[in-house]
């Protein structure tokens, strides 16, 4: 009846699962309390569950990445706790199964679930408002991959406390995740996990791809486009090249799995490099579909807080078009060490070293934005400042692990775990946290508290090199990644010092939600409230709406003139939002229950697949297809806002700017 | 929808023009593309890992395939018949088209299922080798591909029987099934040369 699920799965013998299993319901059952207490079903299911709208579902995507930072932080400094005490004779507190998931979950959840959702934040906000689109192309598509994208996240969690999670790593490389070796379902759950999430970030990437192709606004020809909405354009093309293989790779390691099929198996002619070509096929382009926003997020943020347009934009569109081109022939630099020969080796090296060249041409191109700008040192300008410093010494390790011969030190050892999160850290997470700062009072009307963002940054920046440069050290020291305990002398010290980072980032989180609560708690204050809809006289559309936006974004849609289209009419006295009407009634996209529905009958597919549990993962199948063809049959998918009501609202809002401009 | 948002006179947003459904369906169908794609170089990879077990040469059979394969393409043509009816708004015409489509495509499966019943009793399924493997998988998702056409298909003559005209959000998904269905035709004969006469030469 339950397939292998059995009481014996919880695990009640792991003190620190049941402790985080006991926090975790006192605050599940502390939120919903409150939101029935404050009588919010309602309002969450029709405003904000069930919401069509590419803003609503941007602020739902960020929440599922806070959620996900927490938890792979969580997984990270319990891994340097761990080697700050497994030391000689001390066994530290995880046994190797316990500390094998952790690292396994970390590298998934951060990857997966804290940078793809927080990246999709980005794109679901800023998108549309900056190509003045009153919404993305499928905006039903568009809440089915959040769904998707969520279900995945608690299903990984849900790993956390019935059964294990996988032990492989993150990418699961064969045979250790084949049956032979990982008979549980720890390898189950993480197939179904990213799968899942997978198919919520393939829908994403043509969603958004269609929505730059079809609709942008009038005289937005593709030289005008602001370069966020490229990147996000590029991401979107990498995103709907790669993740098919990812599908297809994760698929052939679950037909081994539950059909007993041999494409990787150690016998019946099974081949591991396939598995490994296929992975880093997608992966490597991964790591630049998450980068590649991250530099459009400081070519927002650099013009802006430097007063001054970019610098190059053309050779900034080239060269992300550059990288993403280049990102799918240098996929073999990850296993330079397992026997490709020379020659193949060579070619990957030298692709490899060559994005060093378009990547520079961006940093040139920010750096010479700031010369003789008005740079405003804001918040968020620190994180885009922090960003250019780590990234390019971390770009610069990256090109030393290209060179093949370096690579057979350095591989598989602490320096490559260094690199990637110089980057990643210092690329991907301070670039979207950068991002955030730019574009919350877009978001919800009002600024993050900037002292508070100073002092996240401080303890992010400094903490990740006490965190990080001392894995350079261990890498040269010979030591590898993914040790659970050591007993060299000479590494302990460093791993000390890397614990002693891990405690700083620690507190720059803090300082994050407590830069949240701050500014939530100081909304009101006028300081702080953005009436204008412009608060860093920016360049792009987005700025020319109200903030928040309204929920058809614009009341007329805007007509482009020129590259930073919304200072070209401030500069040239153009009224982009075109005050005053005469407004149309404006078509727009209902609510709809359906992408929530296949979600959760989705998660109850992946769950009852991973336990065995057939007849509960044939409801799961039969649910999806069910609710899928009732959506298509639903004629009842649209309404009109009335002319009337769309005057009223942008009338408040010019009540609003003569009130401010009066004060 | 939001779609309204390219045009440039505002007039004109009450109309639905070029609506991007289609155009996404066929970029949707492009990363379809790369997972056929990917088990196609899955395919190359491990053709010839027989492990101790059957070939291709040794399993296959001509003339059973040659009967999926004219079942398939000439699917493609009924169904194109039934496009060619939907524009002319012959609501009656297309579903029947729909059905013959149906039922090829049916015919299609069943010989499918069939060739696989047999390997598998003659002890030749995909657990057998690292080949066999590749061969089931590729095959069979284009198989599971086919089905969904079928069960689209079901779903599109029950929608049709309800309403008294086709209507655009009817024409894009009777568009979209088309450019599915005959997605599906150009990667089958991909199938038939590179995955049987290729291993039967």
């Amino acid at each position: 009846m339950l397939g292998r699920l059995s009481f014996a799965d919880i695990p009640l013998d792991v003190p620190i699962l049941v402790g985080t299993f006991l926090g975790v319901a006192i605050a599940g059952i502390a939120v919903l309390g409150l939101i029935t207490y404050f009588g919010k079903w309602g309002y969450l299911w029709k405003e904000w569950l069930t919401s069509v709208d590419h803003k609503r579902l941007a602020v739902m995507y960020v929440v599922v990445a806070l959620l996900a930072l927490v938890r792979g932080f969580a997984d990270a400094i319990m891994m340097r706790t761990q080697l700050a005490l497994a030391y000689a004779g001390n066994p530290g507190y995880l046994p190797p199964h316990h500390y094998d998931q952790i690292f396994s979950a970390h590298g998934t959840i951060m990857i997966f679930f804290m940078a793809m959702a927080f990246m999709t934040a980005l794109f679901n906000f800023v998108v549309p408002l900056q190509i003045g689109a009153r919404d993305v192309a499928f905006p039903f598509l568009n809440n089915l991959s959040f769904w998707m994208t969520a279900v995945a996240f608690a299903l990984i969690n849900v790993s956390l406390f019935i059964g294990e999670f996988s032990q492989c790593g993150w990418l699961a490389y064969p045979p250790l995740s084949e049956n032979q070796f990982s008979p549980g379902v720890g390898v189950d759950y993480y197939i179904w996990a990213v799968q899942i999430s997978g198919v919520g970030t393939l829908l994403t990437g043509v969603n958004f791809f269609v929505t730059i192709v079809k609709m942008r606004a009038p005289g937005m020809t593709w030289m005008k486009i602001p370069v966020f909405t490229w990147t996000a354009f590029c991401a979107s093309v990498l995103i709907m090249i790669a993740f098919p293989v990812l599908t297809v790779a994760i698929a052939l390691l679950g037909l081994d799995r539950y059909f007993g099929m041999h494409f990787f198996t150690n016998d019946g002619g099974g081949n591991q490099m396939l598995y490994l070509s296929l992975i880093w096929t997608w992966g490597h382009p991964e790591v630049y579909i998450l980068v590649i926003p991250a530099f459009g997020v400081f070519s927002e943020v650099v013009p802006a807080f430097s007063q001054k347009p970019i610098f190059g934009y053309a050779t900034m569109v080239y060269a992300t078009c550059a990288i993403m081109v280049l990102s799918f022939v240098v996929w073999v630099h990850h296993f330079f060490t397992m026997g490709a020969g020379a020659d193949v080796n060579a070619f990957f090296g030298i692709a490899t070293m060559i994005i060093s060249i378009p990547t520079g041409v961006k940093l040139f191109n920010w750096l010479f934005t700031m010369y003789k700008g008005r740079v405003e040192f804001h918040a968020t300008m620190y994180w885009a400042v922090g960003f250019m410093i780590t990234f390019t010494i971390g770009g610069m390790t990256g090109v030393m692990m290209a060179i093949p011969a370096a690579d057979f030190v350095l591989h598989n050892s602490l320096f490559l775990i260094a690199h990637f999160h110089n980057v990643i850290i210092g690329g991907v997470y301070f670039g979207y946290i950068c991002g955030m700062n730019f574009w919350f009072p877009k978001v919800f009307g009002f600024k993050l508290n900037e002292t508070w963002g100073k002092r996240a940054f401080w303890c992010w920046f400094v903490g990740f090199y006490f965190a990080f440069v001392p894995l350079y050290v261990l890498g040269f020291e010979g030591m590898t990644r993914r040790l659970n305990h050591y007993s060299n002398p000479a590494w302990h010290p460093w791993l000390l010092i890397a614990e002693i980072g891990a405690v700083m980032i620690l507190f720059g989180i803090v300082c994050q939600v407590t830069q949240l609560y701050v500014s939530i708690r100081d909304m009101n204050l006028a300081e702080n409230r953005d009436v204008t809809g412009d608060p860093w006289n920016g360049r792009s559309l987005e700025w020319s709406t109200s903030s928040p936006p309204p929920p058809y974004n614009f009341a007329i849609v805007p007509h482009v003139h020129e590259f930073d289209a919304f200072m070209h009419d401030k500069e040239n006295g153009i009224d982009t939002r075109q005050a005053g009407g005469p407004y149309q009634p404006i078509h727009m996209p209902k609510n709809t229950a359906a992408g929530f529905l296949v979600g959760a009958f989705s998660f109850v597919l992946g769950f009852a697949a991973i336990w065995y549990i057939w007849w509960l993962a044939a409801i799961g199948l039969v649910g999806v297809f069910a609710t899928v063809i009732a959506r298509s049959a639903n004629q009842d998918v649209d309404y009109y806002i009335p002319a009337e009501e769309v005057a009223r609202i942008e009338n408040e809002h010019s009540r609003k700017l003569m009130a401010q401009a009066a004060e | 929808m939001a779609h309204d948002t390219t045009l440039s006179d505002a007039h004109a947003e009450h109309e639905h023009h070029e609506l991007p459904t289609v155009f996404g369906f066929w970029v949707y169908l492009m990363t379809d593309c790369i997972i056929f794609g990917s088990l196609f170089a899955v395919f190359a990879v491990l053709r010839n890992q027989y492990a101790g077990g059957p070939t291709g040469k040794e399993l296959f059979e001509i003339s059973g395939l040659a009967l999926e394969t004219a079942l398939l393409l000439i699917s493609s043509i009924t169904y194109g018949f039934g496009m060619i009816a939907a524009h002319k708004g012959q609501i009656k015409s297309v579903q029947m088209w729909l059905a013959v489509t149906f039922l090829l495509g049916l015919g299609f499966v069943f010989l499918e299922v069939r060739e696989f019943a047999h390997m598998i009793a003659d002890g030749a399924g995909p657990d057998r080798s690292a080949f066999l493997s590749a061969f089931f998988t590729l095959v069979s998702t284009h198989g599971l591909h086919v089905s969904c056409g079928l069960i689209w298909l079901v779903v599109m003559i029950i929608q049709l029987s309800g309403v008294s005209a086709i209507n655009e959000r009817m024409m894009n998904k009777l568009t979209m099934l088309s450019l599915f269905w005959h997605f599906l035709d150009i990667v089958w004969i991909c199938v038939f040369t590179y995955v049987y006469l290729a291993s039967m030469i």
